[in-house]
């Protein structure tokens, strides 16, 4: 009886045994395919070189450049663009000195954190931090990575709680896109780059690192200019609206609070000044351009616990 | 002679169990933020179970919209994490030559520490001394807490879509 029994035991165990083998070595043929497949560039660099077209150190070159084309704002590491963040933080800065008020400050992070915490990138290296900066100018900045600047200014343009929300959700939606990297010259990144790939060790030697930090400097460069004075693009300007409607929806803020705050801008805004009003597309156009997102007006309704908090934190900004 | 071929199978499934997460390459995920928390359940508001750190090696069990069920290599802890907190990338931490030369041609490594880093921006204040640092490093002091956040919700009757 026992012999019996295990008969079809056997015959299981050795048919299951030859699928596995077989799948084993599908995995590897997989495996191993796409290796080649990565190599093809590289076997026709060498194919050039045996049959004499191209020089070894030609060869080398066009390796290194096609991967250098490759690289693009996107491959800067969220690391990376932490560090450089800090320091287009640190320049903001030098712009418009903190407001030292600690319960001003506290309330922007509460309403601008729980915001960054319902986004579609809620994590970031280092985090959402946000800071009021003194000054009457209607601004608010954002470096890349998550540290965000409002001016007291620009929150006198926010009548309640959910304004303020528009304006650090469309912000939160700069950081997200990416459009401060996106400033940075792909002349800076391919060098920023190619030195990482001259330096082979865990610490700098002095001309790596200074001609990295002269690629450091000059990307911050291309980033705070573009903060500061020129301004981004209308469409990107945009989808940092667009950003922050769905934004504000999703955290259950009344939307329309954007264009609310955009009306009281509008009023504010000096002509000539060098804030929101030479950056930004006017609000009236700003509007033109959101006011399609909603088939009705928004209900109105106002938690008066909201409209308390926003008076007591900011009433007096 | 059945013990040893059942040992066989069990070493080849286990063996290909592997091998195949290995060549899907999907399942083994990075920490590619400073810190991070595994959660209790998949929500910001969830009690922390375990907490993570860069370049962190995780295994993802679930998938729960934007959440990950994930285990630590080692097996000590299980719970849920943010996608956004999580790269497929190794992240190596004390990259020597032989992975800056890997990393420079491939999107499967990435390299902790190198390029822009603290070394650079110390290079840079040294250059900038009028630039005021302090500040930032003071803003990023700026956190919220999970019940401070709870109590900002409720309060504010602010109710999240699909939670948190």
């Amino acid at each position: 009886m026992k012999t019996i029994s295990r008969l079809p035991l056997l015959s299981c165990v050795g048919g299951s045994m030859m699928v596995i083998i077989g799948g084993c070595l599908i995995l590897w043929m997989v495996v191993f395919g796409c290796k080649s497949m990565d190599a093809v560039t590289d076997i026709g660099t060498s194919l050039g070189v045996a049959s004499g077209v191209i020089t070894e150190t030609q060869a080398e070159s066009i390796s290194k450049s096609a991967k250098a084309v490759a690289k693009t704002f996107e491959d800067f590491t969220p690391e990376q663009e932490y560090y450089i963040g800090r320091t287009v933080g640190a320049v903001i800065l030098d712009k418009y000195k903190p407001y030292r008020n600690q319960k001003a400050n506290a309330y922007i992070n509460l309403i601008g954190q729980t915001l960054a915490k319902a986004s579609d990138m809620p994590e970031t290296f280092g985090g959402y931090h946000f800071l009021i900066q003194d000054s009457d100018e209607i601004n608010a900045l954002a470096a890349p990575g998550g540290l965000i600047f409002v001016t007291r200014g620009m929150l006198r343009c926010c009548r309640n709680e959910d304004a303020v929300a528009a304006v650090l959700a469309h912000e939160i939606s700069h950081i997200q896109a990416k459009h401060g990297l996106q400033a940075i010259k792909k002349s800076r990144v391919t060098s920023a780059i190619t030195t990482l790939g001259v330096e082979g060790v865990k610490t700098f030697g002095g001309e790596e690192l200074a001609q990295l930090t002269d690629t450091f400097e000059d990307s911050i460069s291309d980033i705070t200019a573009t903060l500061v004075n020129k301004g981004y693009s209308r469409s990107f300007e945009h989808a940092a609206d667009k950003g922050a409607v769905t934004l504000l929806s999703r955290m259950g803020y009344d939307p329309y609070a954007l264009i609310d705050m955009l009306k009281v801008m509008n009023t504010q805004l000096k002509p000539g000044g060098l804030d929101f009003a030479k950056t930004h597309p006017s609000p009236k156009s700003r509007i033109a351009d959101i006011q399609t997102l909603w088939e009705k007006p928004a209900d109105g309704t106002k938690s008066k616990a909201r409209q308390d908090r926003f008076m007591v934190a900011l009433g007096g900004i | 002679m059945v013990k040893l071929k059942i040992s066989i199978l069990m070493f080849l499934l286990i063996g290909l169990t592997g091998f195949a997460a290995f060549a899907v390459g999907k399942s083994m995920m990075s920490i590619q933020i400073k810190k991070g928390e595994l959660r209790l359940a998949p929500s910001f508001l969830g009690k922390i179970v375990a907490r993570l750190y860069y370049g962190d090696r995780v295994y993802v069990l679930e998938e729960k919209g934007s959440w990950r069920k994930v285990g630590l290599s080692a097996g000590a802890a299980e719970g849920w994490i943010h996608a956004s907190a999580l790269t497929p990338k190794t992240i190596v931490l004390r990259a020597g030559a032989k992975d800056v030369e890997t990393a420079a041609s491939s999107d499967e490594l990435a390299l902790a520490g190198k390029g822009f880093n603290q070394q650079v921006e110390s290079e840079f204040k040294a250059k900038n001394p009028n630039l005021d640092f302090a500040w930032i490093d003071k803003m990023e002091t700026y956190v919220v807490s999970e019940e401070e956040m709870k109590q900002f919700l409720k309060k504010g009757r602010l109710s999240p879509e699909g939670g948190f």
